[in-house]
């Protein structure tokens, strides 16, 4: 089965909530990536989704951008990406969800890409500006190998979208807090709870709210509803801050991090 | 021409291999409700009548087809038409598309528009609209263009609009158009926005395109009774594209 499949029925049959921390690939350089990624991995993360940096990323907020920025100055590239996941794989077990705007997966060829993303040790693809309608292609191949394809509902998404939507996805379902960017939000809406509530009655897969949460009291509350949540750009800033240590603080500072959300989703 | 060219887009908005629709989710019931406006606009009456009275009494339409006697005899072969699109309100063709969409989103029940700009054109015929309109304007232009294109600034700046510097990236155009994307979805709900190239997503192209045709729908019938005939050859820049294909 699938690993992060696998990971989310673990954790629901559990009745817990899931962790998944989003990291930026070659944020400031790989080597760093593979160590954060394999402490995320002992640190409770049940899922890792792991960003391609790309020179436009229109859905993500200042601190993302930035992480991207950093990493494209170093040189990351898709390829390197997988290379990097290749090696991890030695020593480290956690789902990972390739996360990469189409721009560069098109120009690798999505079905090269899928093949080789599998072989590197990736267990699905989240496409941010890749509608399901538009994804034929990586449906195809990724259901070909075994990996997920997960696609997003919005605050806007209409009613009679979603059956569409959850036909399309496998693994689980990126729940959008807010419409708008990622980066924390002090508040999330209020209406929130009550869709994912809504759209918890529609389907039977896996729910992972993201885009906004950053505090434990917020992951508590979407657990209680959803099957888990994903923290980027709060897991980012708070290793940034960090910077002036050096690495190996950075590193042991994410992994409390990672500690802290995971025990509120685990319900601990 | 025109056959081909009415064929396309498909029903996924793709022109051949390219086109289609590639946005986030929060984005795709705003671009439906945008198409299925569009559509029913582009059939209704009024709205055509509407948008062909701003065009005539507002931005100065028709604009002349001019014929360059000293340029055609300084190079001395063909004879040589201008299509005198800086002649048309705000001094580019830019005018043409923005009044068509601010029509469309006041239509639509929008009160804010945010658009992109490189040197300024479009945002400045945004703006003009907006003012036209009486709708929020909020423009984004890249760093490294508000200092080039000042004037610009200053133009859309006294017309109202909120022009927001864009630091990120390579702080041009491209950057402008992501930070209007992250405007926009951010406030989908209130918000139209206005892409002034033949670029995007569906329905953008389509409509651009659409909005734009009136060059080529003026200069037809303006080169057949100045020459009785059509031209061996049509010339247009290409930045954006939005010209050459109202042309084509």
């Amino acid at each position: 089965m699938n690993r992060i499949a696998a990971q989310l029925s673990r954790r629901r049959e559990a009745g817990q909530g899931a962790f998944c921390p989003y990291v930026c690939a070659g944020d400031p350089d790989l080597a760093f990536t593979e160590r954060l990624v394999e402490e995320l991995g002992r640190s409770g993360a049940d899922s890792i989704e792991l960003g391609v940096p790309f020179s436009d990323p229109i859905a993500d907020g200042p601190v993302l951008q930035a992480a991207t920025q950093r990493a494209l100055a170093g040189g990351v590239t898709l390829k390197r990406v997988l290379r990097m996941v290749g090696n991890l794989r030695n020593s480290c077990d956690v789902p990972i969800a390739l996360m990469s705007y189409f721009n560069p997966i098109h120009c690798h060829g999505v079905k090269r890409l899928v093949d080789e993303a599998v072989r590197a040790g990736i267990d699905g693809f989240i496409v941010p500006d890749l509608p399901p309608e538009s994804a034929g292609e990586l449906i195809a191949a990724a259901r070909a190998r075994d990996a997920c394809t997960i696609f997003f509902i919005a605050p806007t998404t209409m009613p009679g979208r979603i059956k569409v939507i959850d036909e399309a996805a496998t693994g689980f379902l990126y729940c959008l807090s807010v419409t708008g960017i990622t980066g924390a939000r002090k508040t999330l809406p209020a209406e929130l709870l009550r869709s994912l509530k809504a759209l918890k009655k529609k389907t039977d897969t896996p729910l992972i709210v993201g885009f906004g949460v950053s505090t434990p009291e917020q992951v508590r509350r979407m657990c209680s509803v959803a099957d888990g949540v994903i923290v980027g750009s709060a897991l980012t800033t708070f290793i940034q801050k960090h910077a002036a240590s050096g690495p190996d603080v950075m590193i042991r500072k994410a992994g409390e991090y990672c500690r802290r959300l995971a025990r509120a989703a685990h319900g601990r | 021409m025109q056959s081909s060219m009415n064929k396309v887009p498909d029903q996924r908005g793709c022109f051949g291999e390219f086109g289609g629709s590639f946005v986030p989710e929060t984005l795709i019931t705003a671009l439906t409700e945008l198409e299925n406006a569009y559509e029913k606009a582009r059939r209704d009456k009024a709205f055509r009548r509407e948008l062909a009275y701003y065009l005539k009494h507002y931005v100065g339409r028709p604009t002349p087809l001019y014929f360059a006697e000293r340029l055609t005899r300084l190079l001395g072969g063909a004879k040589i038409y201008l299509k005198r699109e800086d002649l048309a309100h705000t001094g580019a063709h830019k005018i043409n598309n923005a009044t068509g969409q601010v029509l469309l989103a006041r239509r639509m029940g929008k009160k804010r528009i945010v658009a992109e700009t490189g040197a300024g054109q479009h945002g400045v015929a945004t703006a003009t609209a907006c003012a036209m309109f009486g709708i929020e304007c909020v423009i984004y232009m890249g760093t490294e263009d508000t200092v080039r294109q000042a004037l610009n600034v200053f133009r859309m700046q006294q017309l109202g609009a909120d022009v927001r510097e864009v630091t990120t990236g390579s702080r041009t155009l491209k950057d402008a158009i992501n930070e209007s994307m992250r405007d926009w979805l951010t406030n989908v709900r209130t918000t139209h926005f206005v892409l002034g190239s033949v670029a995007g997503s569906h329905p953008y192209p389509m409509m651009v395109r659409d909005f734009q045709s009136v060059i080529g729908r003026e200069a037809r019938p303006q080169i057949l009774k100045a020459e009785g005939r059509l031209p061996d050859l049509l010339v247009a820049c290409v930045g954006g594209g939005s010209n050459a294909l109202g042309l084509f």
